[in-house]
């Protein structure tokens, strides 16, 4: 997948790759010229990226070659044992978890897999989990707070999956039941929105005490198109959906929704996912030591606050009084 | 999971004199106005439950002279600045105001249910159609933190199509935000009830009015998380007419009863009487 913002990057990388086969002896200024390239991409790629619109955003979180749910847990746990099953009616495909080490950390490490081959999207059901996703999710949450173990819950979702056995098994109940609990454990929660932030599909597992992005995610109540078909009558003019909705991590950081972006290399995690991965770990691993030296009390409390503030409209007379 | 409005109930022609009839939107019989209002909008035919106005609702459910609102002053916030195709929401919002003389898509307040005394939230379907937006979960939450102090019940009627997209991300933060005051009552042993009525769907149904200790609706509400169109656009196939209706969800277990309006403050006040062991 290309994206037509990039037409030109591509261009220059082709050209770059064409250049780089021929032989430096029989062409002198070949090293010369590719560094030329090199350096004009480098700033073309910084001009791009400095002019994103919040639609080109939308492009770069459905990137196909970002990383995805499964290449963080490799390239972040030295250690990951996936836990199956909801124990109730079966096992979810698009919301995973388990025990993993990330650094010295144990930690309940859960996420939305989307799958990147078509294959893999249709095993997966496109990264949109059905209510045992959410309720294996909580089982799994209940487990770490049994076990004294940090929560790390990655987002990648377009959205909860809109289908029917979904909606006879629950999909409200579960998302329900997991913002429910989840403002209640008593253990840190670290979530990483880290490609698409779809709904209450997402939020189902992104209630926690620190909220982390990467730079070129999004998190939306509503997808533009949807919110441009709604409210435009015209899917088409989803790109001024997505620009009023305030949608990247940014406007989030702005409206108090997130705590802190983690930066992209330039030109996105998909032109680096190794260096995406690498300071996606580091900032997880910051942020559970400063989270595991709060008292569980002070956890929770902090946690209500935190959701307690968001779109506050007046003057409280007392503080939380629990 | 934006609030929708449904397109516009027909009104059938008739001869009929206006002003003495009402007329069923289900079976279309013609009632008497008097009978159906005080029958509080349900079609004495086929038990159509018609969507009631927080105010209505409040007359049904609470004594009379007992209800205090609280926060009435609370309105809509415009997080975002939002504008679209049609305008701002400002204004959208200023109308709603005008329209429904409410300042927001619920009612909150204290009042007696049979002499019991309960801490409520009534949501209203004509206000931007009921949606679930930062200055409706504040209310919601405040009404919660109100019966964490008393040490009384909450009762929420829902009605919403869902979250306000105008709010954008700040709306379904209100998801958790309101969420989490219900876990407070939980963990202080307090009694919550969730009344489902139509429609009740996306933001709402998947948050704080599917989690109730007990979760009750009145009868042929719909309730759902996707909209009927969504889904059948998703999956290519149509489903059945019965879907995402209260006795659905009651055959799949995800409700306790369904309870005729006529029959409801004196359910709740049973119910209520079971409750409030831990209170003292
Ligand atoms: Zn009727």
């Amino acid at each position: 997948m290309n994206l037509e913002f990039e037409n030109e990057l591509a261009e220059i990388e082709e050209r770059i790759a064409e250049l780089s086969k021929l032989d430096s002896k029989e062409h002198p200024q070949l090293n010369k010229d590719i560094g030329a390239l090199r350096r004009k991409m480098k700033s073309l790629t910084r001009r791009i990226y400095e002019n994103l619109t919040p639609w080109d955003t939308v492009r770069i979180a459905r990137h196909h070659d970002r990383p995805l749910f499964k290449d963080f847990i490799a390239g972040m746990c030295s250690d990951f044992i996936e836990l199956h099953g909801d124990r109730r009616c079966g096992d979810d495909k698009a919301l995973i978890g388990g025990f993993a080490t990330i650094d010295k950390h144990r930690v309940m490490l859960i996420g939305m897999v989307k799958g990147r081959t078509v294959d893999e999207k249709v095993h997966h059901n496109f990264g949109m989990p059905n209510p045992e996703g959410y309720r294996k999710a909580l089982r799994l949450m209940k487990l770490a707070e049994k076990y004294g173990l940090p929560i790390v819950c990655m987002v990648d979702t377009p959205a909860a999956y809109p289908g029917r056995e979904a909606e006879e098994r629950g999909q409200a109940e579960a998302i329900a039941r997991n913002l429910t609990e989840m403002a209640g454990l008593e253990v840190p929660i670290v979530v990483v929105i880290t490609g698409e932030g779809g709904s209450g599909g997402a939020l189902g597992i992104a209630v926690g005490d620190a909220i982390l992005m990467l730079r070129y995610a999004v998190y939306s109540v509503i997808p533009p198109e949807g919110c441009a078909a709604i409210l435009w009558r015209d899917a088409e003019r989803a790109p001024e959906a997505a620009d009023a909705l305030k949608i990247t991590a940014e406007s989030l950081l702005d409206l108090g929704i997130i705590d802190q972006i983690i930066d992209e290399p330039p030109g996105g995690a998909h032109r680096d996912p190794e260096t995406t991965i690498e300071r996606t770990r580091e900032a997880v691993v910051e942020t559970l030591q400063r989270l595991k030296r709060q008292s569980t009390a002070r956890l929770r409390d902090n946690r209500y606050d935190k959701f307690a503030r968001m779109g506050r409209v007046k003057k409280r007379r007392s503080k939380s009084s629990k | 999971m934006g609030w929708f409005k449904r397109s516009a109930r027909k009104t059938p022609q008739n001869e009929i004199p206006e002003g003495l009839f009402a007329v069923c939107p289900r079976c279309k019989a013609h009632i008497y106005k008097d009978e159906y209002e005080s029958a509080f909008k349900v079609c004495p035919k086929c038990n159509h439950h018609e969507r009631l106005t927080a105010a209505e609702r409040i007359e049904l459910i609470v004594d009379k002279g007992t209800f205090r609102e609280f926060n009435s002053e609370i309105k809509p916030n415009d997080p975002l600045d939002f504008k679209d195709a049609k305008g701002s929401y400002r204004q959208k919002a200023e109308d709603a105001i005008a329209k429904t003389g409410l300042n927001e898509a619920v009612v909150t307040g204290s009042g007696d249910i049979n002499g019991t005394r309960a801490v409520i939230a009534v949501m209203d379907f004509r206000f931007l159609g009921g949606s679930l937006a930062s200055a409706t979960g504040e209310k919601i939450l405040l009404a919660s933190e109100h019966a964490l102090r008393m040490k009384r019940a909450l009762l929420i009627f829902s009605a919403s199509g869902g979250a306000r997209m105008h709010e954008g991300i700040v709306s379904l933060m209100q998801m958790a935000k309101t969420c989490a005051g219900i876990a407070r009552l939980d963990r202080a042993g307090l009694p919550y009830i969730s009344i489902m009525t139509d429609p009740t769907y996306g933001g709402v149904s998947a948050s704080f009015a599917t989690v109730g200790d007990l979760n009750i609706a009145e009868p042929g509400a719909l309730i759902g998380f996707a909209g009927r169109r969504v889904i059948e656009q998703t999956i290519k196939e149509k489903l059945p007419d019965d879907f995402q209706t209260a006795e659905y969800l009651l055959e799949h277990g995800f409700l306790d009863s369904i309870v005729n309006r006529g029959e409801m403050k004196d359910y709740l006040h049973r119910v209520l009487q079971y409750s409030l062991g831990k209170k003292v």
